[in-house]
């Protein structure tokens, strides 16, 4: 018994469920406690889950980009809502507001989805790392024979 | 209450010096966590204790209206502790090289091997 | 230009080069021309901070448009200027030093992103007016020089790094835990509030005591005696453009980070706390200089010398007199250069012969005529030859020592000058001069067109150093610059408190309801 149907199948339904809880995480920042701190690690665990039943392997290709770029992308997007003030005459870090409708949306939240970026990548990075070092370290991502 | 945490605190430096002082690689790092954990405690204890609201501006206004507790303290804490969790997560990966390479946590057998290319 | 993004600037241009360093992560070369270009830009942008400063004095900005005493303030002033722009210029001779140093498996493991984190914590504490915020960007320097002494993975390396690494740990912890008393007492983290606030400390026995929390923090940092035994045992191990790069700066923070705290911050009792820095800067001095001599490797016996180098630094800063403190900045403008140029001639040389023992290195002069030339230069200059930088750094801190009467301490100085001498005197007997009998020099070693990179920017800073000794004058006002506003510190104070976003009413700070300890004027 190398691989377990029970996690297996329960890993199809909460990835999921998982990732858009880290996506309301990172919403819910704006006036509340949560933030992208918070659901990019959530995120990160989502992948790690899958990675841990299927493997890295289709964990990795479940994400489409390479970890590394995310965290060069989020660490842009954060750079970006930081140097936006700047072109407006404000200081770095300012926060600007604008308001669609009822909803005020500023560069804290695009901040926030900087860091929510760079922290799945972070995450993902140091586990695919570890299981790739240690082959066997997750039993799962060896194929059933 | 102060009091308290100030003997934890003084608590957790001691136990981490005893640790520090090992020559095992993996103590000296628990030291270093107990003793990141009990400056955090320190930190809280000096931004003082209150049994306070907790420190939110009601909208319109520009100070909050009645006693608050201090969020600085407990901003500059959290800072410290993903500051110390990243750190803590490089010196245990470096240990883990290292025993790879040295089949060995000891601080002497370390010594040795890089005196000897002298 | 607003004065707020110049201000930003040295910090917002690596961290845009770390990100694109990080998408271009396949692209070794691209890479290349980033951190090239991202370290040239910060000297740009240093140089033009210089113009306004002369211009308009001490600049001032706050982050995230917070108000001055609580938000977290960038101040330049002429020292920041100063080790910003020696920091930029070693910034861009390692940059084009590394393109044929460093190979291609460091740089996919992230080599240049780092090395730009790694300026952009450098700078970041070089900027910042807030005591909490310096021990953020302490760290970020921190975590990626860890990464840098370690990238290659070669066991060497870890091993050197480990006790760099814990004992840099502990360190930050002390700073830290001083950083959270300071704020306990006075209820403030802006180091210019901080500067009337703690004189005006009911308990002045804590503030000493704290004094010596950081000193002890930064001391570790700077590798003052006796807290500097990781220096040696960790600075030869990387390669010789990480090693450079860390030997030229990063000990030259912590010497930054105890000049702007034991001037701005704790000078309430200078007769003990500066007293305590004048023998840790004439022991350190005597063990760095002593410990090099029994030195048998090349970069072993440059890293002993920083110690003992940072030895001068903080003899400037603890006779505590305007001109002792611009002898100080003189030095540490100097010491970088001339420091960080040895390195990267050592590292050629590696590259000619394949070792850094000065044993099997012996006879480069008669096949290397030029390195050879190119290391007399930083050499002699930093044993204090004359007309040479180092000679006027150290005649500086010998006047001021005379002036004070400490007798003393300039005779260890102009004592471990000497010693200095037979050092470098030893690493070209021993390196450059065929050495009599033993196993004679290999035939010629090829020079490729690496190697010819190489030897451009060491000429460089060679060339700098020359200017430097001839034209000391602009050098030596701008240190008198620093010196004057360090020495009084109100210049400063001024500058940050009665900035125009200051908070005029600064109204209740939460938590801290006027009990005692938080209690100051304005």
């Amino acid at each position: 018994m190398r691989f377990s149907v029970i996690l297996r199948t329960a890993a199809r339904l909460l990835v999921p469920l998982i990732l858009l809880f880290s996506v309301f995480l990172l919403l819910r920042g704006h006036n509340e406690t949560g933030g992208g701190f918070i659901g990019g690690l959530v995120a990160g665990i989502s992948f790690a889950l899958y990675a841990i039943a299927y493997g890295t392997a289709a964990s990795r290709e479940s994400l489409r980009a390479r970890p590394q770029r995310l965290m060069a992308v989020g660490l842009g997007i954060a750079v970006l809502s930081g140097l936006l003030p700047l072109f407006g005459g404000g200081t770095l870090l300012e926060g600007i507001w604008v308001k669609w409708g009822g909803l005020k949306v500023g560069t804290p939240v695009l901040f926030d989805v900087g860091v929510y970026l760079l922290v799945i990548g972070l995450t993902l990075v140091i586990v695919y790392e570890l299981e790739e070092h240690n082959p066997g370290l997750f039993p799962q991502s060896v194929a059933p024979e | 209450m102060e009091t308290l945490l100030a003997l934890v605190t003084g608590a957790m430096v001691a136990i981490s010096v005893y640790l520090l002082l090992q020559r095992d690689l993996v103590r000296k790092i628990i030291g270093v966590v107990i003793l990141s954990n009990g400056i955090h405690l320190l930190i809280f204890a000096v931004g003082r204790m209150t049994r306070a609201a907790s420190p939110l501006i009601p909208s319109g206004e520009k100070y909050p209206p009645e006693v608050v507790a201090n969020p600085l303290s407990q901003a500059l804490i959290l800072t410290a502790i993903v500051i110390g969790f990243g750190l803590l997560a490089f010196s245990l990966v470096l240990i883990y090289r290292l025993h790879e390479s040295y089949q060995s946590a000891d601080a002497d057998v370390l010594i040795e091997a890089t005196l000897g290319d002298e | 230009m607003s004065a707020h993004l110049l201000l930003i600037l040295p910090l917002i241009i690596p961290f845009v080069a770390a990100v694109a360093a990080l998408l271009f992560a396949r692209w070794p070369t691209v890479q290349k021309g980033i951190n090239i270009a991202s370290m040239g830009g910060i000297l740009a942008a240093s140089l033009g901070l210089l113009s306004r400063i002369t211009e308009q004095g001490i600049q001032v900005t706050t982050i995230g448009d917070w108000p001055v005493p609580f938000g977290i303030v960038f101040v330049v002033d002429h020292l920041s200027v100063v080790m910003l722009i020696v920091s930029a210029i070693i910034g861009v001779a390692v940059a084009v030093y590394a393109v044929p140093d460093v190979d291609d498996a460091r740089v996919r493991f992230g080599f240049y992103p780092f090395f730009n984190l790694l300026m952009i914590g450098i700078n970041g504490a070089f900027l910042t007016g807030d005591l909490f915020n310096l021990y953020v960007w302490f760290e970020v320097m921190l975590i990626s020089s860890f990464v840098l002494i370690v990238l290659g993975n070669t066991d060497e390396q870890l091993a050197g790094a480990v006790k760099y690494v814990v004992i840099n740990l502990v360190s930050s912890l002390l700073f830290l835990s001083g950083v959270g008393l300071v704020y306990g007492m006075t209820g403030t983290l802006n180091m210019a509030e901080l500067s009337l606030a703690l004189s005006e400390v009911g308990q002045p026995g804590l503030v000493t005591v704290v004094a010596m929390l950081f000193l002890i923090s930064f001391g570790i940092k700077a590798a003052l005696f006796p807290l500097f035994f990781w220096l040696p045992a960790s600075y030869h191990t990387p390669p010789a453009s990480v090693s450079a790069f860390f030997a030229g700066l990063l000990t030259k923070v912590g010497v930054y980070a105890l000049f702007r705290v034991f001037t701005l911050l704790f000078t309430q009792d200078v007769g003990y706390t500066h007293t305590l820095l004048l023998w840790g800067a004439g022991l350190t001095m005597v063990t760095g200089v002593l410990g090099a001599a029994v030195q048998n490797d090349f970069r072993r016996v440059l890293s002993f010398h920083i110690v003992s180098q940072i030895g001068y630094m903080i003899m400037g800063l603890a006779l505590y007199t305007p001109l002792a403190i611009l002898g100080g900045v003189f030095y540490i403008v100097h010491h970088i250069i001339v420091k960080a140029n040895l390195f990267l001639v050592s590292g050629v040389a590696k590259r000619l012969r394949g070792s850094f023992r000065l044993k099997s290195l012996q006879g480069l002069y008669a096949y290397h005529p030029w390195l050879a030339t190119l290391f007399i230069i930083p050499a002699f200059s930093l044993a204090g030859f004359p007309p040479l930088s180092g000679f006027w750094a150290k005649l500086i801190l010998t006047i001021a020592g005379i002036e004070t009467g400490a007798y003393w301490i300039v005779a260890v100085a102009v004592a471990v000058g000497l010693f200095t001498m037979f050092s470098m005197t030893k690493i070209w007997v021993k390196a450059f001069l065929p050495g009599g009998g033993g196993e004679m020099a290999d035939a010629v070693s090829s020079m490729g067109l690496g190697t010819r990179v190489m030897y451009v920017p060491i000429a460089g800073l060679a060339a700098l150093t020359i200017m430097i000794s001839v034209f000391a004058g602009p050098v030596y006002d701008l240190a008198e610059r620093s010196a004057d506003e360090l020495y009084n510190s109100s210049e400063y104070v001024e500058a940050v408190l009665n900035h125009e976003e200051s908070a005029a009413d600064a109204g209740p700070r939460p938590g801290v309801d006027g009990r005692p300890g938080r209690v100051h004027a304005r």
